[in-house]
């Protein structure tokens, strides 16, 4: 494999990561390399935001140690946080778009704030990356006026501003239509076939995993279950993980035991 | 060279974000203080009037308005509408964005929330606070002339000749100082309220409140703190 060359790009070695007691992340290992695809696929619950929300930084593990570019997010300065943030682009679940600002001025916004280029170069930019997700002639518009797909590639497209070097997307399909879903995955794949982007993505949506990824980490009650490339995994005979793919729900067995534990616990 | 003109457009862009929640913190308040600082200077009048009356000295409650108004009611009144309408505010804006992860976002494009949200805020509010009591003291003052035209036997401009004569520039300026400080805390307080919210909708409210009562309190706490600073070390008579 390509790992072999080149370091990994993002790297996380026993990350754990709590939010009060509550253990999320129960010591999770993976690496990303330059350039690849990667689909980190899980339930509801299973802490695949709370992997990505770390390996962004807006999380801090409690354990472990997360590595982007080779910088302990842990033990990086503010300026070194901001050096790493500048070159990472990342879309959020619901878009996250300032509402007090139009789509065309979110787009702009890390631009007019991180580069010295002129307004007017901005302008073009925001008019090139809103074209990329087509949404073009939608600048002047706001986020409220927006319809949840649009927001999405509105989101993408400030993900974007910066060329990034490697892109996040949290649940880019989640609530959207399958004609709109689909259309994001369009999006995925060209930004992938155009640029030399790492892209990780989160998402529970079986076929759009399987669609883009190179490779796909199942993560599963804050642990990873699988990780391999994307037809090795469609393949695995792993009982938990053909569960997902079949999407057999949890055995009703196991339930009742858990149920009956809630009503007797500590009696 | 392109550095610095580069951070000039930058400082140019966050002064032009204080300038508009100055707009909306200070400007926009400025009809409601009128209608009510207005009021208020007409009721100390009346309820003064009732005391002066009995000691007959009605001709007093020129200064009498002028200094309760100046010293205390103006800045004070002020402070709990720009409260109300922006303590308030400051908490719910910040607070939704927190809920819908507009902060996150900030966060990861690099940008500091603090900068990019609060500076402009606390900048507005320091501007605006003591320019809005110093506009709330005036209504007063024409309110308290209400009265006495048309119930104390003054003209228009005797009772502001009145006015004059029973204030000093201590009055006007330890109200405006307490107001400098008012605007401080209305922003600390709207802020921090706003970045400690919780996940969910119901979260945004509860932060709205405390932001409002927690301001009340603290807004009348420097209060006393400030009028009694200013009783002890006043001029002896």
């Amino acid at each position: 494999m390509s790992s072999a060359q080149s370091p990994p790009v993002i790297s996380a070695h026993g990350l754990r990561v709590k939010y009060g007691s509550r253990e999320v992340l129960h010591g999770v290992d993976l690496e990303v390399t330059r350039g690849e695809t990667v689909v980190i696929l899980g339930g509801s619950g299973s802490g695949k935001s709370t992997l990505l929300r770390t390996l962004v930084g807006l999380e801090k593990p409690s354990g472990g140690e997360v590595l982007v570019k080779g910088t302990d997010l842990a033990l990086a300065t503010d300026r070194e946080l901001d050096a790493i943030r500048k070159r990472i682009g990342l879309s959020f679940q619901g878009g996250a778009l300032i509402g007090s600002m139009t789509v065309g001025e979110n787009i702009a916004l890390p631009l007019l704030e991180h580069s010295d280029l002129a307004p007017s170069t901005i302008e073009v930019m925001v008019r090139i990356k809103l074209e990329q997700v087509g949404l073009s002639g939608f600048e002047h518009f706001s986020p409220s006026q927006l319809s949840g797909g649009m927001k999405k590639r509105a989101a993408i497209a400030r993900a974007l501003a910066m060329d990034p070097e490697i892109l996040f997307f949290d649940e880019p399909s989640a609530g959207l239509d399958p004609i709109m879903a689909a259309g994001i995955d369009d999006l995925i794949l060209n930004l992938k076939k155009a640029y030399a982007l790492t892209i990780i993505v989160v998402t529970h949506e079986l076929a759009s995993a399987f669609l883009i990824a190179d490779r796909i980490i199942l993560i599963d009650r804050g642990q990873i279950l699988a990780d391999g490339p994307a037809q090795q995994i469609q393949q695995s005979a792993q009982p938990r993980v053909r569960q997902f793919l079949d999407r057999i729900a949890d055995s009703s067995a196991d339930d009742e035991v858990d149920h009956l534990r809630i009503f007797t616990e500590g009696i | 060279m392109a550095g610095l003109f580069f951070s000039r457009l930058k400082r140019g862009r966050s002064f032009q974000r204080s300038v508009h929640q100055a707009m909306a913190v200070g400007v926009r308040a400025v009809p409601i203080i009128t209608l009510i600082t207005f009021f208020v200077g007409v009721i100390i009048a009346l309820q003064g009037a009732y005391g002066l009356q009995r000691l007959g000295a009605l001709q007093l409650v020129a200064g009498l308005v002028a200094i309760s108004i100046t010293r205390e009611l103006g800045p004070l009144v002020a402070a709990i509408v720009v409260i109300g309408r922006s303590g308030s505010a400051f908490a719910a804006e910040i607070g939704a964005m927190r809920v819908t992860e507009e902060l996150d976002a900030l966060q990861t494009m690099a940008l500091d929330p603090i900068a990019f949200l609060v500076s402009p805020k606390l900048a507005a509010m320091m501007v605006m606070m003591p320019c809005l009591a110093i506009w709330s003291d005036l209504m007063g003052v024409l309110g308290g002339a209400l009265f006495g035209v048309t119930g104390a036997g003054f003209t228009f401009g005797s009772y502001l000749i009145a006015t004059r004569e029973a204030l000093a520039l201590r009055d006007i300026t330890t109200g405006l100082a307490k107001s400098l400080f008012f605007g401080i805390v209305i922003a600390a307080v709207g802020c921090y309220e706003g970045f400690s919210t919780g996940a969910g909708a119901e979260e945004v409210g509860r932060s709205t409140t405390s932001a409002v009562v927690i301001s009340i309190l603290l807004v009348i706490l420097i209060d006393l703190a400030f009028t009694y600073l200013f009783y002890s070390a006043r001029a002896p008579i």
